[in-house]
Order: C-alpha cells, then structure tokens, then sequence
C-alpha cells in the first residue's frame, strides 16, 4: 500500500483516562488525506482529548493512534503535524511578529513565511503589537498563524473559529479549504453544529463515542432533515 | 539538540525581558541598592561589611535568576507554550540552554553592575581577581536558574513558585556561612549545610575574594557545575511530552 493511499489519522479502540474519568471509552475511527474533516460535538464530548492523543501530548490508557503513517507523537511527526490549542498557546509579553519569528527558528521554517502567515490570518495591522495587548480572536489568530509556519502535512485545530466575527470565519474556513487543495489534511472541531456544512467530511462525537463518520450531505440525506443541527440530534437521540 | 534553536530561545527569552522595563531596571538597580544598605546596616562594624559585601556580589544572581526562572516556566506550563513547543521539534536541551544563555547574559551584565557600585562608589575591597567574582557570579546564576526551573514544576500558580525563595533559598543562604561560618553553627545544621548547593557557592566566593585560588576553590566549583547539572537533568525530565 502506498503512503498515499494510507489514511492520514487512523485511530483504534483509543481509552482515554483524564483524572480518574474515562473521557473516550473506545473511539476508532480514520480520516482521509487531502480534506477538511470537522470534529464535531458539544462541549464535554472529548474533543479537546481525542485531538490532544492525536498529536501525541496526551497519555493514552490504550489503543492505537497512527498519523500520517506513525505512532501519534513519535518525534518524526513534529515537523509534520501542526497542533493549535483551544486556548491562543502565545507569548503575551511579545509582538505578533516577534512570536512568529521564535516558532518559524524552531520549525526551521523561511523567514517570508512570517509576512505570508500574518496576511493568512489576516493580521497586518497588528503586526508589531504585543500579543498581550490584542483582542481574544485576533490572539487565537497568532496561535493559528504560528501552527501555519512550518506548512505541515497534518493541520489539527482546535475551535479555532470560537469568538471570530462571520466575515472571518468564513475566511479561515476559505483558507482551510484552500490547504486541504493544496494537499494539506485538516482536522478541525467545533461545538457550533453550523460549521459542520464548512467540512468535508464529519466525525460526529458524543459522550466519548463516534456517533457517525459521513458528510455533511449524507448526514442530511440520511436522517431526512433540513438542518445539521437537527440532524445531529435525531442521531444523538437515537444511539 | 540544535544551536539554531537555542539561539533563538535566548533571543526570545531576552526580548521578553526587554519588552520589561520594570524587571530590567528592578534586576539591575536592586542588588547594588541592597549592598548599599549592608555597607551602613554594618556602619559600626566595616569590617562584617569587608567580609561579606564581594561575596553578596555573586550570591545576588543566585536569587534573581531563581526567581526569574521560576516564574517564567510557570507561564510557559500554565499559557500553553510548553505544551506547543513540545509538540515542535525542539529537544528539551535547547529550550533548557536557551534559558540559561539569556539568563547567564543577564546575570553577568547584573554581576558587572553590582560589582562596579561594590568595588566602586561603596570602596569595597577584595584580595583576589574581581574577574573571578564575576565568573563564579554568573555560574551562581546559573545555579539559581536550573534549581528555578526544576522546582518550577512542583508550582502550580505564581504564588507558590513565589514562595519558594523563602522555601529554598532563604535557608541557603542562612546555612552557607555567610552569616556564621558553619562551624559555629549547630552541629547538626553544619552537616546539612554540607548538602546544599549554596554552601559550595558561597564558599567558592569566599575563596576568591580572600586569594585563596587552591584545590578548595576548584572543588567548590566543581561542586556547584555539578549541581547545576543535577539540577537540569531533573528540571528536564520534568518539561513532558505527553501529560494526564
């Protein structure tokens, strides 16, 4: 089988304990190369965890997590796997630039690919402003411009749309999709059922469990209704 | 491990500091201020102030850098960045080092000053090489700085990291001989001085200022790099790749 053809995340029979709680009883699920996948579910679902296992920081109680091919978190997939957190993960007390410059050393990345992520999240103006001084979806947008540095095969963000007004969203959504064309795999999760139809394909979560792996029209077509927030209820209510 | 990256960690480490002002100023002003206050706290008796004013040039960075570091790696673990360079390629050594050559930039520069106000304006006076002062001045920063570091990750807010000084440090200090010389202290108290890190420290200044450059001072050195090694080691293990 080529490395092509391989999916880029396949997780097996994942168990996640998170103090003392069994957060993600037994999850296997896979997604394709090349595509936006929306990780979605209401808060408390996991995500948060599941995406943490998948880019290797999270102690697993079992199972198996392959991304791109490799154990997840095995030092070969660092320069590979982009990861921004949930919370904006950023030097406060330095400038936009001054971050980027400092992740762009560490990923080895050129130094053009500064000024191109900054127009990517669409920050120009606040280029030499201090971090600590910005607002919360301009700080979650110096996050997401740090994990674009390094251009990684595996992009896995965490609601990084949360607090962004409409017009940005759609641009960053206009950005993944532009990414996955590109060949790069996204990963994202929301809360927000809404985004659902941004993506590609669907890993819908509850409770620590898949509760389906489609698209956003399957999901539809299938449950027979107009909404994907409706959608995903009469699918919750039904497992 | 790569220089590239630990460059730029001390590049990113120093240009937070210099975004501070207030700490530049506090970390450079404070020790010759304080070694000020010794010279006429021991107005009437100068010659306490002769014996103990060059070694508190070296012990200075000691607490800073402990402080500084403590503090820093707090914010690295509790905003996140930690956990994002630990999913880049960055070895946990050039994080480590990068800290400790901003840190050591930091201290020497701090040393410098206080040792110019010391030596200077307040006509202290020490029978050894200033260079070798400042030296050891810095090795103590570094010191401060792994200890800082490793004890970090027993912290989980600001306040206890802050309360470390006093935990850790203050008795160092009290222990070192810099006050009484050890023999004349509770035998039991001399024997646990003889564990601490500080005590080689301070008595490696001792050394030095009084121009005794034999087999002791090279010991007490060798001690303290030991230490320092010690102390980076465990700080390492405790910056994870994976947590709960």
């Amino acid at each position: 089988m080529s490395a092509q053809a391989e999916p880029a995340i396949a997780v097996e029979n994942l168990r996640v304990l998170r103090g003392g709680k069994l957060v993600l009883p037994e999850i296997s699920f896979q997604v394709g190369r090349g595509v936006v996948t929306g990780l979605l579910g209401p808060s408390g679902s996991g995500k948060t965890t599941l995406i943490r296992a998948l880019v290797g920081v999270q102690i697993v109680a079992g199972g198996d997590v392959k991304v791109l091919g490799r154990r997840a978190g095995s030092s070969e997939l660092r320069p590979r796997v982009g990861y921004v957190t949930q919370a904006p993960s950023v030097y406060g007390d330095l400038s936009v630039r001054e971050n980027l410059w400092y992740f762009a050393r560490v990923l080895d990345a050129p130094r053009e690919r500064i000024d191109e992520v900054i127009a990517t999240v669409a920050l120009q103006k606040q280029a030499d402003q201090v971090v600590g001084t910005l607002s919360g979806g301009e700080r979650s947008r110096v996050s997401l411009a740090s994990a674009l540095l390094g251009e990684p095969e595996l992009l896995v963000l965490d609601e990084p749309t949360v607090g962004l007004d409409p017009v940005l969203r759609r641009d960053l959504w206009d950005t993944f999709h532009e990414l996955a064309s590109g060949g790069t795999t996204l990963l994202v999760s929301s809360h927000v059922m809404d985004e659902a139809r941004r993506c590609d394909e669907l890993v819908l979560l509850r409770d620590g469990r898949v509760v389906a792996m489609t698209t956003p029209d399957e999901l539809l077509r299938q449950t027979g209704k107009n909404d994907l927030e409706d959608a995903f209820l009469a699918l919750a209510e039904a497992a | 491990m790569s220089a590239r990256v630990t460059l730029a960690t001390a590049g990113r480490v120093l240009r937070q500091l210099r975004r501070d002002r207030r700490t530049i100023a506090l970390v450079l002003v404070v020790p010759p201020v304080l070694l000020a206050l010794f010279k006429y706290v021991f107005d009437g008796q100068p010659r306490t102030f002769d014996r103990i004013g060059p070694t508190l040039v070296g012990i200075f960075p000691f607490v800073t850098m402990f402080l500084v570091t403590s503090i820093a790696m707090l914010r690295e673990r509790t905003t996140g960045t930690l956990e994002r360079l630990m999913s880049m390629p960055l070895a946990k050594l050039d994080l480590l080092l990068g800290y400790g050559l901003a840190f050591a930039l930091v201290a020497a520069v701090q040393a410098g000053v206080t040792a110019a106000v010391g030596f200077g304006a307040l006509g202290l006076d020490t029978a050894g090489p200033v260079w070798l002062v400042l030296v050891l001045a810095v090795g103590n920063a570094l010191l401060g700085m792994s200890l800082g570091l490793f004890l970090s990750a027993f912290a989980r807010t600001e306040f206890q990291a802050v309360q470390f000084m006093p935990a850790f440090v203050l008795p160092q200090i009290f222990l070192a001989g810099l006050l009484v010389p050890r023999e004349r202290m509770a035998h039991a108290l001399e024997v646990l001085s003889a564990f601490l890190p500080l005590t080689y420290a301070y008595d490696a200044l001792a050394k030095a200022t009084s121009d005794e450059l034999g087999a002791r001072l090279a010991f007490d050195a060798a001690v303290v790099g030991g230490c320092i090694v010690l102390a980076l080691v465990l700080g390492a293990t405790t910056l994870r790749r994976q947590t709960p």
